[in-house]
Order: structure tokens, then C-alpha cells, then sequence
């Protein structure tokens, strides 16, 4: 029970930060990727918020021998920078490049029924589940 | 607070709330990735993932209740554009095993050169496709 309670506050604290930080704003977000014109720097603050908070959090948390409400850390073991890597990165720059929506914001979007989000997500969905698709041909 | 100083809080905030699922769960707050788990549940822990999810909309529609005026809804972007993006997202995510928040957010806070060249890659192919987009095609406002 107290580890789904903590898994609804992380979901909250991440989605006001979201809306408050302008992420769930694709407009805002092209502005910060158009790079080469009318350039917004604005966004930068986010990932430098987030990424000094982690770069410093993680190391502290990760010195505890389990998490508080479960047996072990659950994290990523692959190391490898490989094609699979890289191709889906930019894939995935592709999508977020030509409408300004990652996952986070495109969820965060339901939250005033944007009708973009309702387009976008539906097709996010299909493209997981194509990849899980090609994925699992041998 | 300016937009900056809004932009600083909020990233703050993400960062506590990849921080509070790590402590609490030992889970990374990778958007895509806690998603997928619930599209395609692989063992039986889709709960807190819908949890996650759950409160990720709220946090994000208190904030839109107490600042209405903050955003300005974009008119007119082509569906097309919005499916196609959301297809090459959703299928990227998934082979790239992460986005701006998995790769991102708590990536680089671990110091994963795995995640740092994932973000690498995004941003730089994202700037590039936002130039094609509004410079070269001229499409996509």
C-alpha cells in the first residue's frame, strides 16, 4: 500500500512540475528546439532543475542497501551504446521535433482534454506496440 | 516568477519526484517506460504504474486550475503531424528504452553514458527535425 501511495505522490510532484515548468507546452517546446530561430532557452532550466536535483539525490539514495517501501532498486542493467540505442533516440527526436510532445506532457495534456493530446497519444500507444511487434520476430 | 524561474521550479520538481520514487520504490521515473509497462504488463506490478500515471494528470491539472491563464492552446496543427509524431515517439521510446525523463531526468542523474548519449542524440535530431519543420518545409506553425 505504501509503495503505490509513494507512487502517486512521485506521479503528482512530476506533473505539476510538468505543467509549471512550460514542458507541457509544444509551442514553448519548438521554441526551445528551434535553435536556429526564434530560440527560447527557457526549457534548459527544466532538464538543469531535474538533473542537479538527481545528480545529487540519486547518489545519496542509492548509498542505502534497499528502497523504503521494496526489497531492491530496480534499474536499468544494459551499458551498451549500441545502434538499437541510438536509432530509437532518434526515432524518438524525429516525433518529438515535429510536434513538441514527449511522453510526460502528452499524458500531462489529458488533464485539460487537449484535443492534440488525444491525437497524439493514441498514435504513441501504436507505436510502442509496433516496435514490440518488430521486436519480437526473430 | 518568470518564465526561467518557472522553468527551474518545475525541473526541481521533476527531479524530487524521480527522487521520491527511487527512495520509496527503487524505480526510475521513466514516463515511456512506466506507460509501456502498463500497455504491455510483463509481470504483475502494473499498479503503481497506473498510480504513477494517475497522479502525473492530476499534479499536471492542479497546476492548470490555479494558473488558467498561463497557456494559450495551439490552433490548427495538422493531425497528420500529430500522429505521425506520436507513432515515431511511441516506437522510439520503447527501441531507445527511454525518454527525456527515463534517459533524461534520471539517466544522466546516475550518470549512465548510455542515457547521456540517448539525450544527446534526441536533442540534437530533435533541433534538426524542428528545423526542417519551420524552416525548410515551413509547416507545423
Amino acid at each position: 500500500m505504501r509503495e503505490l501511495i509513494a507512487a502517486l505522490v512521485a506521479g503528482a510532484l512530476f506533473g505539476v512540475g510538468l505543467a509549471m515548468s512550460g514542458m507541457t507546452d509544444p509551442d514553448k517546446v519548438l521554441g526551445f528546439l528551434d535553435f536556429f530561430g526564434a530560440f527560447d532557452p527557457s526549457l534548459l532550466f527544466v532538464l538543469g532543475g531535474a538533473v542537479t536535483v538527481t545528480l545529487i539525490s540519486f547518489r545519496l539514495v542509492l548509498k542505502r542497501a534497499a528502497p523504503q517501501f521494496a526489497s531492491r532498486f530496480q534499474l536499468p542493467e544494459a551499458r551498451a551504446v549500441d545502434a538499437r540505442l541510438l536509432i530509437g533516440a532518434a526515432l524518438f527526436g524525429v516525433g518529438w521535433g515535429i510536434a513538441g510532445y514527449c511522453p510526460g506532457p502528452a499524458l500531462a495534456g489529458l488533464a485539460r482534454l487537449s484535443p492534440e493530446v488525444l491525437w497524439f497519444l493514441p498514435a504513441m500507444l501504436v507505436g510502442a506496440l509496433l516496435h514490440r511487434m518488430v521486436d519480437a520476430k526473430p | 516568477m518568470s518564465g526561467w524561474g518557472f522553468a527551474l521550479a518545475g525541473g526541481g520538481l521533476i527531479g524530487l519526484a524521480a527522487t521520491v520514487l527511487l527512495w520509496a520504490n527503487g524505480r526510475v521515473a521513466g514516463v515511456s517506460g512506466i506507460a509501456n509497462g502498463v500497455l504491455l504488463p510483463q509481470r504483475g506490478d502494473v499498479a503503481w504504474r497506473v498510480l504513477f500515471l494517475l497522479g502525473l494528470v492530476a499534479g499536471a491539472g492542479l497546476w492548470f486550475a490555479l494558473q488558467p491563464q498561463a497557456y494559450v492552446p495551439r490552433e490548427g496543427f495538422p493531425r497528420g503531424l500529430l500522429v505521425t509524431a506520436g507513432l515515431l515517439v511511441g516506437f522510439g521510446a520503447r527501441m531507445g528504452n527511454g525518454c527525456t525523463s527515463g534517459h533524461g531526468v534520471c539517466g544522466l542523474g546516475r550518470l549512465s553514458w548510455r542515457s547521456l548519449a540517448a539525450v544527446l542524440t534526441f536533442m540534437s535530431v530533435a533541433i534538426l527535425t524542428t528545423f526542417v519543420m519551420r524552416h525548410l518545409i515551413g509547416s507545423g506553425g
